[in-house]
């Protein structure tokens, strides 16, 4: 299994956006768990939806994309956030 | 897993809210008195969390003309405007709003929540774009919930962010909606509005002005910020509340769009709640009366602006950025403002206290808002009365105490 991978074997890109996405969550992270693409950003997580937001700026700002809030409920783990922004990136 | 089980962590903070002293969620104001002063636990208090920036809550004119409608129209309309009809006061007053403006057309809302709920969802299509400052008051946010729209934060008063934003959506079809506060309500702060509306131009954007907490207070004729910034001309629509300056209760919203009116066959905040009732539109349009004729009152509220503001600061607390009637003390923990908020009304002083996530950037907020109606004495006892409550809680040390 990959740095990226989860148990479900799903595998996000090890991609520039992924390991930011990864990075910016950090100061998030639980002690005693790591970050993966299956991580439940709400869940799992010691983030709250303010927090959320902030992040998603942070992250806006980085890839030069704008995430639109109406994206933000369908957007649960940490591979789909990544995925929305690459999707975004992409046009 | 019961109904209520996703309220238990709120309702775990808001019990240890509770547990140290009074609930500064739930206060009852036993007996208001003025537009300053009220009974509290039995105690008289110094009101400064009121939002009533005039003071026209007692204007004798207002209350004249309220008890005139009441005892000449009844208590309530009890029902719609599309189902019952306008009364002749819903008219008048809409009329006087858009000759204070001067603009084409005004229409009024049972709440300043619903004005906002109501425009915003209304006017922005599927296709559209919402493109709203991130610190937006929650009726703004709501709105968003309620439309089909794309919607887009940008940096909280950042105009260069909110250009970025609008030239990545260059090419897209669709409206551009930007939605802005004229003052914002926690911090305080202004729009870098003059700014905001080039941007506007320069996208061919439209542009929304909340002016809850501006109108009344800001602009030689209480018009609000975008008189200030000289840009009445490039605001679509500008939204308010009858609940701030005006006493009151209820919101508006103001347009030059010649086909405005259409809204009042659409917009479902508007059509499917009950008018305001006759007296508190004879009262708001008495008060919109005094904020044209008697300009002074915007001239002592700057003065007890300055009181307030500067006071604080001498003293070494941490305000809001920008000096104005909405004037937010910095406390370090949530824990810390909740114990001052106490302190200060076991003092007889009523602010409001402000935690996250309802403020900007995680702030624990003692939220001021000053009064036209303030006298200096009851200024310089509430200056006194947080500097005290401050320095007993440790957020203000000796040093700094002295140099007061």
């Amino acid at each position: 299994m990959d740095r990226f991978g989860d148990e479900d074997g799903v595998t996000a890109p090890e991609d520039e956006i992924f390991s930011a996405v990864t990075t910016a969550l950090e100061p998030y992270r639980k002690e005693g768990t790591r970050i993966a693409a299956s991580t439940d950003i709400s869940q799992d997580l010691n983030l709250d939806s303010v927090a959320v937001l902030d992040l998603l700026m942070e992250l806006e700002e980085k890839f030069d994309v704008s995430i639109p809030l109406n994206l933000v409920p369908e957007i649960r783990t940490v591979g789909e956030l990544a995925d929305t922004v690459r999707r975004l990136k992409e046009g | 897993m019961g109904l209520f089980d996703q309220f238990q962590d709120l309702m775990r903070s808001h019990a240890a809210v509770k547990a140290v002293g009074a609930d500064p969620f739930g206060v009852t104001m036993e007996r208001v008195v003025s537009p300053t002063e009220a009974i509290v636990e039995g105690r008289p208090t110094i009101l400064v969390g009121t939002n009533n920036y005039l003071g026209l809550t007692f204007e004798p004119s207002c209350v004249a003309a309220a008890t005139e409608a009441l005892e000449t129209q009844g208590t309530g309309t009890t029902g719609s405007r599309i189902a019952n009809g306008s009364y002749g006061g819903h008219a008048g007053l809409e009329e006087a709003l858009a000759r204070f403006y001067g603009k084409r057309s005004a229409m009024v809302f049972t709440t300043g929540y619903q004005a906002n709920l109501g425009i915003i969802s209304t006017i922005a299509g599927a296709k559209d774009y919402l493109i709203i400052d991130a610190d937006s008051h929650a009726s703004i946010y709501d709105a968003c919930k309620m439309t089909s729209a794309t919607v887009i934060r940008f940096k909280h008063n950042d105009a260069a962010d909110l250009d970025k934003r609008l030239q990545r959506l260059a090419g897209t079809d669709g409206n551009k909606i930007i939605v802005v506060e004229g003052i914002y309500s926690m911090l305080g702060d202004q729009a870098p509005l003059a700014e905001m509306a080039a941007i506007k131009r320069k996208h061919g954007a439209y542009l929304v002005v909340d002016e809850a907490h501006s109108m009344g207070v800001l602009g030689d004729k209480g018009r609000g910020l975008a008189e200030v910034a000289g840009v009445e001309d490039d605001v679509d629509f500008v939204v308010g509340t009858f609940s701030k300056s005006l006493g009151a209760i209820g919101g508006f919203c103001v347009s030059d769009h010649p086909e405005f009116d259409v809204l009042r066959v659409r917009c479902r905040p508007y059509m499917f709640t009950a008018s305001l009732p006759p007296s508190i539109v004879a009262s708001v349009t008495a008060a919109l009366a005094v904020i044209e004729r008697r300009p002074e009152l915007r001239t002592k509220l700057w003065a007890n602006v300055n009181t307030l503001y500067d006071g604080l600061k001498r003293h070494g607390l941490l305000l809001g950025p920008q000096k104005g009637p909405v004037v937010a003390v910095h406390l370090p923990t949530p824990e810390l403002a909740v114990q001052a908020w106490q302190a200060l009304l076991q003092s007889g002083v009523y602010v409001n206290l402000a935690l996250p996530p309802a403020t900007p950037n995680g702030a624990s907020l003692l939220r001021c808002s000053v009064c036209a109606a303030h006298s200096r004495h009851q200024l310089e006892r509430v200056i006194d009365t947080i500097t005290e409550v401050a320095y007993q809680i440790g957020v203000l040390s000796e040093p700094a105490r002295a140099a007061g």
